[in-house]
């Protein structure tokens, strides 16, 4: 394989189209934990979502439909969660855990309600549209006609940025997720604040499921959903917890995806389970290299107590 | 502290109230999705203890699990999250797969290095995680996730070398029987030990039909010996110590760097043997190509939650756990509610017990209550009394 | 008892009661509060003052009583609440986001948007501005909290109040942290807001500042209200004997110091903070046997570095010389092993596992000896016999606490564990950071005694704290730090709060004031020497020349140096406050003569005992 413009803008498209379903999955990852909540069910939230949109998808024959609940099916986990780890200030790992354990149970459950038995849904023959339209663009252009997810992708952690430093909401999480009791103090309601941002957080995840099952994928199956919601927790904490900082890195781990499918197709010989391998040790590389004591947020995974006694 | 609380303070009656908030969830979900309830429960208790035989399978699958709750478990109690308790067992069983494939020695020796060599392997391999937070500050949740992967395309390629792959097969090489740890494998094939069993129906349903191994027991003592070092020696006192409260423990000169290491390594090293006894003790003796996790090692996490990380807790969990995962497939076929009930079932069970701690606070608020209505009727009473004198 | 209701009073608050759980923390308070006033709630810690103040800030809902602002009934059911009804609160320990700038945490929570969500920062910058005018408080709107001195943190939080217009200002320990100079800055901001107009409540257990700054007073204990008097009139100790309910003695007793060999020597010292840059600059300093040095200073010069470089939890540069032995970059097990103790400051974070059980924390250095751990198992039953006998020694409560959690426990109690076990150590070194943070008045008088019991037995004791008083009363010899370096050493008594506050600052001494200095230490240290004629006067008696040597020239730092004549209402409570040598000749003399008295008797009781033996 040799490097010219057609490989640059094949793996330039197949990054954009791993990196989707962990962009949506990181911002909701993000929003989160800025505000103090470890979710560590985003991968659970996620199957979910990639559940909810392939039925409704193949059902209605409408994707965005299906794409929509899917957001709303995370939404009603992240309600869970934060009903959880904020009211009932559980610990939110085990919290997340059990996320991850009800998610996929459901998922599969319900695909076998409603598909026959089958751990998977019938393939959704209606997926979200091409940026440039189904007929696409000429030659390997064509590599950049991605998902409109992808986009949606893009739109959406432009919006958080914005949220983030931009509006008085962005200034109230971030204070919520640094010193809640000085929020609290300013009448700002801590509860509040991080029961929107852990519902967000379920909703953005239900969003990258789908956006997995409805553009990338035909059907949901049990192995749709496998370690994205992972990756996109340590793209968070490798892009310091900031909506842009998860965006690049989680192109970084989807061009890592990338390279093993570039490298898999070529006269390469190494086997492909060790390309398989190459996302997570570049993660663990990345780490060792970069992060090393990163700084969370400082009352993250902290329960936020009102009536204890200072 | 009241009696009531003391009570619902309890551990052990905390997992019970959660066991049965997770089976009226499940059992809500299923009235929902068209499967009568209580019959699907009664099902599922039964295809769980119903015969010998459900028994002795329910302990036979059981106990891979128990292995990795014990280490989760284990790393809990010392302030260690061992999400990647997956990748370890995974790496444990296929090293176990490896070496036992290729050792042909009297049977003791040959279990031996089955064992230690599993348990080794995967305490390396934990040891890592524990080596990256230790001295870089990587949190062990990050790096045992991307480890979970890698372990699981290790084993992939494992399953592919020639010189390991069984042709005709997704899967290596099995064991060699020098390493099997079932209960008499070789006797109760033959003739004079099917004809004893047959004197015994349960002998006959248990040790005749299911993969009968020292597995459990092993576990059992593992537990014991873990409780052990944990409360009664000095390395548990250290472990501990820096699980609880690292810097008191830095401040008081324990070498906290070390015991992180070392409380991922024994933490590794349980799982590592619940992989080898998982090899050499169930058919198929061996590792297949995997799609996705078996989700033994996740399952661990659960089992130690459920078990409030208490090691002698995770043997009851892990019965109650592989006893549903092997219950789920009688109703599936039974009652035809599908298997994943069960995932919906353990998830429920974890998350109340996440919340279970309200419970005793709960009831100390209504404790409170209860003597501060006494306070105020005592009050009124003295206000009563001495009316007169108040303004 | 409550006054009526009447609108002359800012805020009134009529029977209020508190619990948590079934702990009543408030029981019954009332405090009326005349607008325009200074009023200060006294009381010793965990009497329910701050808890009062929460519930007057909306931060807990009281479970019975009332609250009237301005003669009105109001109902406080938040902060938010709170803020409407023109109150404002600088906690004790800040509500400051420390990565947000001052403009952000100013702001936070009313923002001046453009739209409907979007924050308007050139606006909030410019609201920000104005206040800081019309106030006269100087803060830099743009830096991050994290790199401003403690001093404008406080301005930062007054701001928060102001900018939300805030009448009635509750201030919660408001000069804990604060350098003499700017606590009299504080004061000085106080009086400007009374004049116009607003009304303060400070939450103290100071006596001093109560007199410096206040019009009236209110006492609480044990979450009851004890009485209202106007501070003018009242004497400290009436207060004093007002809050524990007892009398109590605000002067520690001790006979003076026989320091013995070096114990601990600290060579040109450097460590480094946790932003890479130099927190301990050169820094030289030697405890000896039998002594106690208290290394006076504001907390971030250093000390913090200070004890880590010296319990081997951070690496360093010089050397670290523990009789004799260098023992730094190494390990904290290692300085442990060679007779070093340390109470550390956060007893909740670095002293005691507050999961274990009290007897398992009595061992946290002990588990790994031979006799506590033979052969790598814990011996418990010793455990248990060596715990309950700390646990009598040293009268925690409750008796029964050895199986029961540490966390379990009260704050004194806790220390008492902490310093049981250090103690038991039997140390050359002891180390002592805050040891009587957060505790009451009758704890920190334990904690004190301990100290100088250690000292007599001759180890050498090194006491860090931010309280002014309680280096200046223990100590025998007090070494101010500043900017990661002694800046100067003065042996005990010699020296006022005054003129401490103004080294700790950074400033420096006039060549009078030296003299005076040395003089005072020569009769001191010459007392000593009389009462203990074993012990040369040498080293002691070097040391304030040493002083004078390492005196650096800082001289920039010049204006406040003249105490400012408001606030020199500030009584000399204890000893050595004027600095008069005839004074200070009298006091030692008599000291001298009660230690001298003390040495016959136990020499009689010596003599009596063996008699016995015989």
């Amino acid at each position: 394989m040799s490097i010219n413009t057609d490989t640059v803008l094949l793996l330039l498209g197949i990054t954009l189209m791993y990196s989707t379903p962990m962009v949506f999955a990181a911002q909701g990852s993000v929003i989160s934990e800025v505000a103090g909540v470890v979710n560590i069910g985003i991968e659970g939230m996620m199957t979910i979502g990639a559940f909810t949109g392939a039925a409704v998808g193949y059902f209605s024959g409408n994707p965005w439909l299906g794409f929509v609940c899917a957001g709303l099916a995370g939404a009603v986990f992240g309600l869970f969660h934060a009903f959880a780890s904020v009211t009932c200030k559980a610990d939110q790992t085990v919290c997340g855990i059990a996320m991850n354990l009800i998610g996929p149970g459901l998922a599969l459950f319900l695909s076998r309600v409603f598909f026959e038995g089958a751990t998977q849904t019938h393939p959704v023959t209606n997926k979200i549209p091409k940026l440039f339209g189904n007929q696409g663009l000429e030659g390997s252009l064509n590599n950049l006609n991605v998902d409109m997810t992808t986009v949606l992708a893009l739109i959406l952690t432009i919006i958080m940025i914005w949220i983030f430093y931009g509006t008085t909401w962005g200034l109230h999480l971030r204070a919520v997720g640094e010193h809640p009791a000085a929020a609290d103090t300013l009448g700002i309601n801590v509860y509040k604040v991080r029961y929107i941002c852990v519902i967000f957080s379920g909703l953005f995840a239900g969003l990258g499921g789908a956006a997995m099952t409805l553009a990338i994928v035909p059907q949901f199956m049990p192995t749709a959903i496998s370690g994205q919601g992972f990756i996109a927790i340590a793209a968070v904490i490798f892009g310091k917890w900031t909506p842009h900082g998860g965006y690049l890195a989680c192109l970084l781990f989807g061009f890592a995806q990338a390279l093993t499918v570039a490298l898999g197709g070529g006269s390469f010989a190494v086997p492909s389970e060790i390309l398989a391998m190459l996302p997570y040790v570049l993660t663990i590389i990345i780490l060792i290299l970069f992060v090393g004591r990163a700084s969370a947020p400082k009352a993250n995974g902290v329960p936020y107590n009102k009536g204890s006694r200072v | 502290m009241s009696l009531r609380k003391r009570f619902f303070s309890n551990p052990f009656v905390l997992t019970i109230i959660a066991i049965v908030l997770g089976f009226c969830v499940a059992g809500l979900i299923l009235l929902a999705a068209g499967y009568p309830p209580v019959e699907s429960i009664r099902t599922l208790v039964q295809s769980m203890i119903g015969r010998p035989k459900d028994i002795s399978s329910v302990i036979i699958r059981s106990t891979p699990i128990i292995f990795t709750g014990l280490g989760v478990a284990f790393a809990i109690k010392t302030g260690l999250f061992n999400i990647g308790a997956e990748g370890q067992y995974v790496m444990g069983c296929v090293v176990a797969t490896m070496v036992g494939s290729m050792l042909d020695f009297p049977k003791p020796v040959a279990i031996l290095m089955v064992v230690i060599s599993a348990m080794l392997i995967s305490a390396l391999y934990a040891g890592f995680v524990g080596l990256l937070k230790a001295q870089l500050g990587i949190h062990e949740v990050i790096s045992g996730i991307m480890l979970n992967w890698i372990s699981l395309y290790f084993s992939n390629w494992i399953c592919g070398l020639d010189f390991f792959h069984k042709p005709g097969t997704i899967g290596m090489y099995p064991v060699n029987p020098c390493t099997y740890t079932m209960i008499l494998p070789a006797w109760k094939r033959t003739e004079a030990g099917e004809a004893f069993m047959e004197q015994y129906p349960v002998l006959k349903e248990t040790l005749g039909r299911t993969d009968v191994n020292a597995g459990f027991l092993v576990a059992v003592i593992a537990a014991l010996i873990i409780t052990h070092l944990l409360n009664r020696t000095r390395k548990g006192y250290e472990l501990r110590a820096v699980g609880q409260n690292i810097h008191a423990a830095r401040f008081a000169g324990i070498n906290v760097n070390r015991s992180i290491v070392h409380a991922m390594m024994i933490s590794g090293a349980l799982c590592g043997l619940g992989a080898a006894f998982y090899v050499t003790g169930q058919s198929p003796h061996t590792v297949s190509t995997l799609s996705a996790f078996e989700n033994v090692g996740f399952n661990g996490l659960s089992v130690a939650f459920i078990a409030f990380s208490s090691p002698i807790g995770c043997l009851f969990a892990g019965l109650l756990f592989g006893g549903l995962l092997y219950g789920g497939a009688g109703l599936q076929s039974k009652v035809g509610a599908p298997t994943e009930i069960i995932n919906i079932v353990i998830g429920v069970i974890v998350f109340f017990c996440a919340l279970s701690y309200l419970i005793p606070r709960f009831v100390d608020r209504r404790d409170a209550a209860r003597l501060s209505k006494k306070r105020k009727k005592q009050m009124q009473k003295e206000m009563k009394k001495g009316g007169s004198n108040v303004n | 008892m409550a006054a009526e209701v009447s609108s002359k009073y800012a805020v009134q608050m009529h029977g209020i009661t508190k619990r948590f759980g079934s702990f009543y923390a408030l029981t019954d308070v009332n405090l009326d509060v005349e607008r325009g006033t200074i009023h200060s709630i006294l009381g010793e810690n965990g009497a329910g003052k701050s808890t009062l103040m929460n519930v007057l800030y909306g931060l807990y809902q009281a479970d019975e009583g009332d609250i009237y602002i301005n003669g009105k009934k109001v109902n406080i059911k938040n902060p938010t609440a709170a803020i409407e009804n023109g109150i404002g609160m600088v906690h004790q320990h800040f509500m400051l986001v420390e990565n947000f700038t001052v403009t952000q945490n100013i702001v936070l929570g009313s923002e001046p948007t453009r739209g409907p969500i979007g924050l308007n920062m050139r606006k909030a910058r410019q609201n920000v501005l104005d206040i800081v005018k019309k106030y006269g408080l100087d803060v830099e709107p743009d830096k991050l909290i994290r790199d401003i001195s403690v001093g404008m943190q406080q301005r930062v939080e007054i701001l928060k109040a102001l900018y939300r217009g805030a009448e009635i200002l509750i201030l919660d320990e408001p000069t804990a942290v604060l350098t003499e100079q700017e606590i009299d800055e504080l004061l000085g901001i106080m009086k400007n807001l009374v004049n116009d107009g607003k009304t303060i409540i400070i939450i103290t257990h100071k006596l001093k500042e109560i007199q410096a700054s206040s019009d009236t007073c209110t006492i609480i204990r044990r979450g009851k209200y004890i009485g209202t008097v106007p501070v003018k009139g009242v004497s400290e100790d009436d207060l004093a004997t007002m809050m524990v309910g007892r009398a109590v003695q605000l002067v520690v007793d001790k006979p003076p110091a026989s320091p013995g060999d070096v114990v601990l020597d600290i060579q040109n010292l450097y460590v480094k903070n946790e932003q890479g840059i130099d927190a301990v600059k050169d820094l030289n300093l030697q405890v000896r046997a039998g002594e106690i040095v208290g290394i006076a200073g504001i907390d971030g010069n250093g000390q913090q570095e200070l004890m880590e470089a010296v319990n081997n939890l951070k690496k360093c540069k010089g050397r670290i010389l523990l009789c004799g032995e260098e023992i730094q970059n190494k390990n904290p097990k290692y300085g442990i092993d060679h007779g070093m103790a340390t109470i550390p400051a956060d007893r909740h974070k670095d002293g005691l596992v507050l999961g274990f059980s009290v007897y398992e924390n009595t061992i946290m250095e002990k588990y790994r000896t031979e006799e506590f751990s033979p052969g790598g198992r814990i011996n418990r039953k010793k455990m248990r016999s060596f715990a309950e006998e700390l646990i009598k020694a040293y009268d925690v409560r409750p008796e029964d606490c050895g199986p029961k959690l540490a966390g379990g426990l009260s704050g004194g109690n806790q220390q008492k564990i902490i310093i049981g076990r250090e103690i038991a150590q039997e140390p050359k070194l002891l180390i002592a950071i805050q040891p009587t943070r957060g505790l009451d008045v009758g704890a920190i008088e334990n904690v004190h005694k301990m100290l100088i019991r250690e000292r007599d037995k001759g180890v050498a004791v090194l006491l860090i704290s931010f309280e002014l008083d309680e280096v200046m009363n223990v100590s025998d010899r007090i070494a101010v730090i500043y900017d990661g370096h002694i800046q100067q050493i003065f042996p005990h008594g010699t020296v006022d709060n005054r003129t401490l506050g103004r080294v700790m600052a950074g400033g420096s001494l006039e060549e009078a004031e030296l003299e005076q200095i040395r003089k005072a230490g020569d009769a001191n240290t010459a007392a000593g020497a009389e009462a203990e004629p074993e012990t040369s006067a040498g080293p002691a008696a070097e040391e304030p020349a040493e002083a004078e040597a390492e005196e650096p020239v800082a001289s920039a730092a010049e204006e406040p140096t003249e105490p400012e004549p408001e606030t020199s209402t500030v009584p000399a409570a204890d000893g050595g406050v004027e600095l008069q040598n005839t004074e200070q000749m009298k006091e030692t003399l008599a000291q001298m003569q009660k230690s001298l008295a003390e040495l016959q008797k136990q020499i009689e009781n010596m003599q009596k005992a063996l008699a016995g033996m015989q």
